[in-house]
């Protein structure tokens, strides 16, 4: 068992979580209570992911956050090293991977939040930023979980835009999938049953907890 | 004083209104589907012109202007001075599911010192609305009477200069209903709050002895005193009464 690589994936995974529900949050909040005409717009682009091949979105980045471009060159300045194959890369490329897993359960949940209770809040004054977190958030709290458990769970098993933008080395952006990979070329399957065993545990322990929580309180429609 | 013109359109419906309420209580009487709860959101703000709209709106409020559309001024919604310095309780009671009552009351009053102080506020309310009873209870634990009773509370916390009020006591029988509107315009009169309250109860209108607007289709029909403008109703409910 790679210990180290699991440990860099658990790692990836929270990290990459964390950064998700910060952007995601304001991002979902922005989408449910804006007017603007270009909300549409920046909602396609936060979907695009899902639709986008993981390893072209991984090439795009590994030349994009590369010393091929002025953008990559500027970032490798100020850091001392580029960031493509490196652990920060490898958050980059997860937040933008699984964005889409992140901001459309919040999309979701947020919009389903009663408007007349949004604008109960904004008559007695709260501005946008109370609304949320003493509104949205609390109401769409099942939401937020589901959005932190699938987030972490991608990011868990992504592989594409990890080889692409990572590579494979070991301790940096060696994660479980890489692992795995590896361990299939080398026709060692006992060693990848395990890997995925571990991989399938987490996910189902994961989805499980969701979808327990859900059931306990009535249903989908309490 | 309440100035308020209006030119704008909601689907097919137009509401075209140009008037200025004078008096501290002002009804607005109209059948459904008349403008009632259009003209109540776009006064307080929940509403407001779409930029490159041809809709037009202006309100101003002892001189301030609340909202201008041809200045793209639009006060935000708010019981502060520097929002609109009104507050709106809707027909629904929207209130907070996952808040206590007395959470609800005081969501209004974050600017309000400290706890006792909040506290000492939303009891007050509570009192004034007949719910003091109900100051630990959850909104699901509620009647649709109750509830209103609470969301009226909530509005009147933050004692904004501009009450604005959609049929508030339709889950209300009559005699609760004459007793806190008769208690709500003594407080609202104690405390120089101009009201603004939309109904289609011809008995609440007249027993308000108020300033009525009588809408008729999105355009205001008449304005003055109940007795004058609503001598048809009074007519009808009389001959109703007298017929039984």
């Amino acid at each position: 068992m790679d210990w180290q690589a699991l440990a860099l994936t658990l790692k990836l995974a929270t990290v990459t979580t964390a950064i998700l529900l910060a952007i995601a949050i304001p991002l979902a909040a922005l989408l449910v209570l804006g007017r603007s005409r270009w909300l549409a717009a920046l909602e396609a682009l936060a979907a695009l992911p899902l639709v986008l091949p993981p390893t072209v979105l991984g090439f795009f980045l590994l030349v994009l956050l590369g010393t091929r471009t002025a953008f990559g060159r500027g970032i490798a300045t100020i850091l001392g090293h580029p960031l493509a194959f490196s652990f920060a890369g490898l958050v980059v490329g997860s937040v933008i991977y699984s964005l889409p897993f992140a901001v459309q359960p919040l999309v979701a949940g947020f919009a389903a939040v009663d408007s007349t209770l949004v604008d109960a809040a904004r008559l007695l004054g709260a501005s946008r930023f109370r609304v949320v977190t003493t509104l949205l958030l609390p109401l769409a709290r099942r939401s937020l979980i589901a959005a932190a458990v699938l987030s972490f769970l991608h990011t868990m098993g992504e592989f594409g835009v990890v080889l692409m933008l990572g590579g494979d080395i070991p301790g940096a952006t060696r994660t479980l999938s890489i692992v795995l990979y590896n361990q299939v070329e080398n026709f060692d399957y006992a060693a990848a049953n395990r890997t995925a065993a571990i991989l399938l545990g987490l996910s189902a322990i994961a989805l499980a907890a969701i979808y327990l929580g859900r059931s306990s309180r009535g249903g989908r429609r309490a | 004083m309440l100035e308020l013109a209006f030119n704008a359109r909601r689907g097919s419906f137009l509401l075209e209104i140009e008037c200025r309420f004078t008096s501290k209580w002002t009804v607005i009487f109209g059948p459904s589907g008349a403008g009632k709860t259009t003209l109540l959101r776009l006064i307080a703000g929940l509403d407001t012109p779409l930029r490159n709209s041809p809709d037009r709106a202006r309100v101003s409020l002892d001189e301030n202007l609340l909202t201008d559309s041809s200045r793209g001024i639009a006060l935000k919604p708010g019981p502060r001075k520097w929002k609109r310095n009104t507050c709106f309780v809707t027909q629904q009671p929207a209130l907070f599911p996952h808040l206590s009552v007395a959470s609800n009351v005081a969501f209004g009053l974050p600017w309000l010192g400290g706890d006792d102080e909040q506290r000492e506020v939303v009891e007050d309310r509570l009192e004034l609305v007949g719910a003091a009873a109900l100051i630990n209870r959850r909104p699901q634990d509620l009647s649709g009477g109750e509830a209103q009773r609470v969301a009226l509370a909530r509005a009147l916390a933050p004692k904004p200069r501009l009450l604005l009020l959609d049929e508030p006591f339709s889950a209300l029988d009559g005699a609760a209903s004459d007793a806190l509107l008769i208690r709500l315009q003594h407080w609202a009169s104690e405390h120089h709050i101009q009201t603004v309250m939309a109904t289609h109860d011809a008995t609440d209108a007249l027993a308000t002895a108020a300033e009525v607007a009588l809408l008729h289709e999105g355009g205001l029909a008449a304005l003055g005193p109940a007795a004058e403008v609503l001598a048809t109703e009074r007519r009808r409910l009389a001959h109703r009464l007298g017929s039984v």
